[in-house]
């Protein structure tokens, strides 16, 4: 199996696996965020990522506006979206056990789904294609699609923003506080309602930026689409350590290496692609319960 | 002898109602089963698999407070088990007719209670080997873990196709018809989880949900004790899985998708999370409810081409309906309570003191 694999196919899987491994850390980035803040696994995330597919294919497709108008749009509906999600069903419950928050972020996720599945049919939509992003341009002997390129720069962007804003502005202290103790933030006068729901914003906002890229790769959109990617980039969290923004990303990167690499090592695997994300997760529960990057790092968000 | 005949009789004169109450469901039972209709058996049937898998999720999630979403897995291993090995020999190589069955197993058929059983152990068995890393840690993990091993679980099956015939699945599993091996087996698991929570591993369970370090500093294993019900837990959802496919008479991979857990998820928030009797309500309730709200799913529901009604309002219906007992009757229908006779008891002198304190107020406010 090995022996077809010469370089130049290696280097394209590199890139393939640093495209979706990008992908994946921007997903995670809200779950490791929202859990930083309320220790809540946010089962909705990835059906927030499925609505912002739709949102961008009712814009380009159905509404024919500009391409980054649609973008615009999407991004800030989706944000609005995790915010009030938040207000509806999670704030209700800010002081009622945890079991019921987890209960209501499933079926948040699961109306989401059902949702979509009514309004939009359970049938997959096409995403308008960008010629530009997926035609084949050939570097060295290698044949790239741009996107592939396109994604990790917009990731790493939008990470080095999130960072300055984490660590360098009023509402990141806040955020930062509030995760290290939320009831002295409280009395300290953080407005915690204000932090959570701009915690959620960032996190959905994120998020819609990888719909629109996860859609310009995969150009197909349909109302389970968020439920596989939602649980790998929770895993992907869970493996950089839960609550750090750079373990997200560390985390999505393992996760999107590993699993195009065991597919183009191991073709006769592809269709356990989707168990890797879950046997990693064993193990690293196994050996490393807190993450590669732990608690020890002071930036939990 | 004399002792036992005398505490026999005792506790027959104790709990002479809960007998009398026993005997007459399965009497009930006995009339249904001579009567009903095959669209109400198949029902009533549903109801009662759904009862025994959701009384195994609220054992974990409800009496133990862990978290626990694998339920669609576990059902799926006990439910091919039975496939597997109940399917008559003779019809295997028209049934797995893209690959041929894995020679090791192609000529093994079981009686349907030893492949139950075998299912119900094999399920125990994954959920030893997810539950020793997860249970050491904190609730959050086990719930993603199980979830992303009821997926695991189903992309397995799909991809065996020598053993589970993937993504065909496995027609012609000899059925069940009567009422009697679903609710037999559903009153033994509610008599095994009653005494069960009642024993002390029941308190111990209770003690582990209320509070973790207080249960650990009175001597409770944690990890024990949330082993011991994620295994029993594990071992009656196979047991259930198996009466699925043996009442359906086919599975495949599709019927295991996670929002089947989904399910037993909003029996067990609506019956209360910690009530067995709650449980058994709710699961008849959402059951019988899912098929009373089939019209919202036609378009022509009320003789009108309402374009409200179309395929898949019933599951935003429902779906809704688990947020809305989330998010405003948290306790559900039961809370922690149990069904008993007190209960009913004290539920009706309230209800009645509530009218008459009514009554005499307006009273009071007449004479006024």
């Amino acid at each position: 199996m090995v022996v077809g694999m010469t370089l130049s196919t290696f280097l394209q899987q590199l890139i393939n696996g640093l495209s979706l491994g990008s992908l994946y850390a921007l997903i995670a980035i809200g779950y490791t965020m929202v859990y930083g803040i309320l220790k809540l696994i946010n089962f909705a995330h990835g059906d927030i990522f499925m609505m912002a597919a739709y949102f961008a294919y009712f814009g380009i497709s159905v509404f024919f506006l500009p391409w980054y108008v649609t973008f615009i749009i999407t991004i800030l509906l989706t944000m609005l979206l995790g915010a009030g999600i938040e207000r509806m069903a999670y704030r209700p419950l800010r002081e009622a056990p945890k079991t019921s928050l987890l209960i209501s972020a499933i079926g948040v996720s699961f109306l989401l789904e059902n949702l979509a599945t009514y309004l939009f049919s359970g049938k997959p939509q096409a995403f308008p294609e960008f010629p530009v992003m997926t035609t084949p341009i050939f570097v060295g002997g290698l044949s790239i699609q741009p996107v592939s390129i396109v994604i990790p720069i917009v990731a790493f962007f939008l990470m080095t923003v999130l960072l300055f804003i984490i660590n360098k502005t009023k509402v990141g202290m806040a955020m930062r506080a509030v995760s290290v103790d939320y009831d002295t933030a409280k009395l300290m006068g953080i407005k915690i309602d204000n932090v959570i729901s701009s915690t959620f914003a960032i996190g959905s906002g994120l998020a819609a930026v990888g719909a629109l890229l996860w859609c310009m790769k995969y150009p197909s959109v349909l109302p389970l689409m968020g439920v596989v990617p939602g649980l790998k980039c929770f895993i992907a969290a869970v493996i950089g350590g839960i609550g750090n923004v750079k373990g997200a990303v560390l985390g999505g990167l393992i996760l999107g290496f590993s699993e195009v690499l065991m597919v183009a090592f191991f073709p006769s695997l592809t269709g356990y692609r989707d168990a890797v994300a879950f046997i990693i997760l064993i193990i690293i529960l196994l050996f490393l319960p807190n993450g590669i990057l732990g608690k020890k790092q002071v930036e939990k968000v | 002898m004399k002792n036992t005949q005398n505490s026999l009789g005792a506790y027959l004169k104790k709990h002479w109602k809960t007998v009398v109450f026993l005997v007459l469901v399965l009497i009930g039972i006995g009339i249904a089963d001579q009567f009903v209709n095959s669209f109400m058996r198949r029902l009533l049937n549903l109801s009662a698999i759904y009862t025994i898998v959701a009384l195994s999720m609220n054992l974990v999630n409800g009496f133990t407070g862990q978290f626990s979403l694998g339920q669609a897995g576990f059902m799926a291993i006990g439910a091919y088990t039975v496939a597997i090995f109940t399917v008559p020999v003779g019809l295997r190589s028209t049934i797995f007719y893209l690959a041929p069955m894995a020679p090791l197993l192609a000529n093994i058929q079981l009686p349907f209670v030893v492949a139950l059983i075998l299912g119900g152990f094999l399920s125990a068995g994954v959920a030893f080997l997810i539950g020793s890393p997860c249970l050491r840690l904190r609730g959050d993990y086990l719930a993603i873990a199980t979830l992303g091993f009821s997926e695991i679980i189903r992309i397995i099956f799909t991809n065996t196709q020598t053993i589970t015939n993937g993504a065909l699945g496995i027609k012609s599993i000899p059925t069940i018809n009567s009422l009697w091996w679903t609710f037999g087996i559903a009153l033994i698991v509610i008599i095994a989880c009653f005494l069960l929570i009642n024993s002390s591993y029941g308190r111990a369970f209770k003690s582990v949900r209320e509070d973790e370090i207080a249960a650990e500093a009175m001597g409770v294993s944690l990890f024990k004790t949330k082993m011991t019900a994620f295994l029993i837990s594990a071992f009656f959802t196979g047991i259930g899985g198996g009466l699925y496919a043996a009442l359906l008479g086919t599975v495949d991979p599709k019927q295991f998708y996670f929002t089947l857990t989904y399910n037993f998820l909003l029996i067990i928030v609506l019956g209360g999370m910690g009530s067995i009797s709650g449980t058994i309500i709710a699961s008849f309730v959402v059951t019988l409810g899912q098929e009373a709200l089939r019209f919202l799913d036609e378009p022509m529901a009320f003789g009108l081409d309402l374009p409200i009604f179309r395929p898949g309002l019933r599951m935003v219906v429902f779906s809704f309906l688990l947020m809305v007992v989330v998010l405003f009757y948290r306790k559900g229908l039961m809370g922690t309570n149990e069904l008993t006779w007190n209960f009913i008891i004290n539920k009706y002198r309230s209800i009645k003191s509530r009218f008459t304190k009514k009554a005499a107020s307006a009273q009071g406010g007449d004479s006024k």
